[in-house]
């Protein structure tokens, strides 16, 4: 019984790599034996549509109900969320590079190595902080507005779309890093 | 009975990104950083055995479990909504850490602030529809 209870202690730790990336390939395999397809942002369009966007807008003039399954995908990531978190760790903590970790301190973040996120984001003391809320605010904005103009995020582009060797999923890919290298080397030491 | 595939395969999906750590802030900057394996052998290894499952899929015209042809439509032939669309995403994805996936991870692990990250990429996505037809594509 301890043997067993030795060898399923790895699903408490952190999860490496090569377990993983081919369990997302597997999630992206389920949806396309079942006919659908692997795409998280469209459903930020699907959002919008709910919420009466396509009364102004043609963009969302769609019948929601055919995107419903995916609605009910992301249900199931929020569940996923909360059961990994509470039932699923004995650690949250992101062991990190140590560079990064001195790195990150220096630019003021105070729990780097010890918490899954940032406190200075995503503690709720950001509520009253203006910095921290624009920076989710403007963060969040570019990911919802980014997608759609590319046509898909990193499940749709970077793991649907370079499986299917697909060219324009690479330029998107291309045009990810370039934005998050930029970001992470040219704007943050302007704001951290 | 759909219903509840949908479910399991997402819960499955939160699950595997929460505990990959690919939906921790930390994990995307310091991918940004080049200081660690770990992200790019997720997304590498994502993607290496996706090619082959789509091959395999395509090759042997495999059906969905429910009888029907699975059809992977090719995206439309452009350069500029991918690479301006990608950059505006990726600058977003480094600032939040967060992409559509793992928002919602971070969300139900009870993040609070992230519901504010969520709402602005709604936004986002509204104001995308609101000028997609000024914007080159």
């Amino acid at each position: 019984m301890h043997e067993i209870e030795k060898q399923m202690n790895w699903i408490y730790e952190p999860w490496p790599w090569y377990v993983s990336g081919p369990l997302i390939a597997l999630v992206m395999f389920l949806l396309l034996i079942i006919g659908k397809k692997f795409g998280m942002s469209s459903n930020l369009r699907t959002m919008c549509t709910i919420c009466g966007a396509g009364k102004t807008v043609d963009f969302f003039k769609f019948d929601w109900r055919a995107q419903r399954w995916n609605l009910i995908v992301v249900l199931g990531v929020i569940i996923g969320g909360f059961i990994a978190e509470n039932y699923l760790s004995n650690t949250i903590a992101v062991d990190l590079n140590p560079k990064v970790v001195t790195d990150l301190q220096a630019k003021g973040f105070n729990n780097v190595g010890n918490g899954y996120m940032p406190d200075m984001l995503f503690s709720n003391d950001v509520f009253t902080d203006p910095k921290g809320l624009a920076i989710l605010i403007i963060g969040g904005f570019l990911v919802g507005f980014g997608a759609r103009y590319a046509g898909g995020c990193t499940s749709g582009h970077a793991i649907s779309g370079l499986s299917d060797l697909q060219l324009p999923s690479l330029i998107a890919v291309v045009g990810f890093f370039v934005g998050g290298l930029t970001m992470i080397h040219l704007i943050f030491p302007l704001i951290f | 009975m759909r219903t509840i595939i949908y479910l399991a395969i997402g819960i499955f999906f939160g699950i595997i990104l929460f505990k990959s750590e690919a939906a921790s802030w930390f994990r995307i900057y310091e991918m940004f950083q080049f200081a660690s394996f770990h992200m790019y052998g997720i997304i590498g290894s994502a993607v290496g055995l996706g090619i082959i499952a789509v091959q395999l899929i395509k090759r042997f015209r495999v059906n969905s479990i429910y009888g029907e042809k699975i059809n992977i439509a090719p995206k439309e032939k452009s350069f500029s909504r991918y690479i301006f669309g990608g950059i505006i995403f990726g600058l977003g994805w480094a600032l939040a850490g967060a992409c559509p996936g793992p928002m919602f991870v971070l969300a139900g692990a009870g993040y609070l602030p992230i519901l504010i990250v969520i709402a602005a990429s709604i936004g986002g996505t509204f104001l995308y529809g609101l000028f997609k037809n000024k914007l080159p594509h």
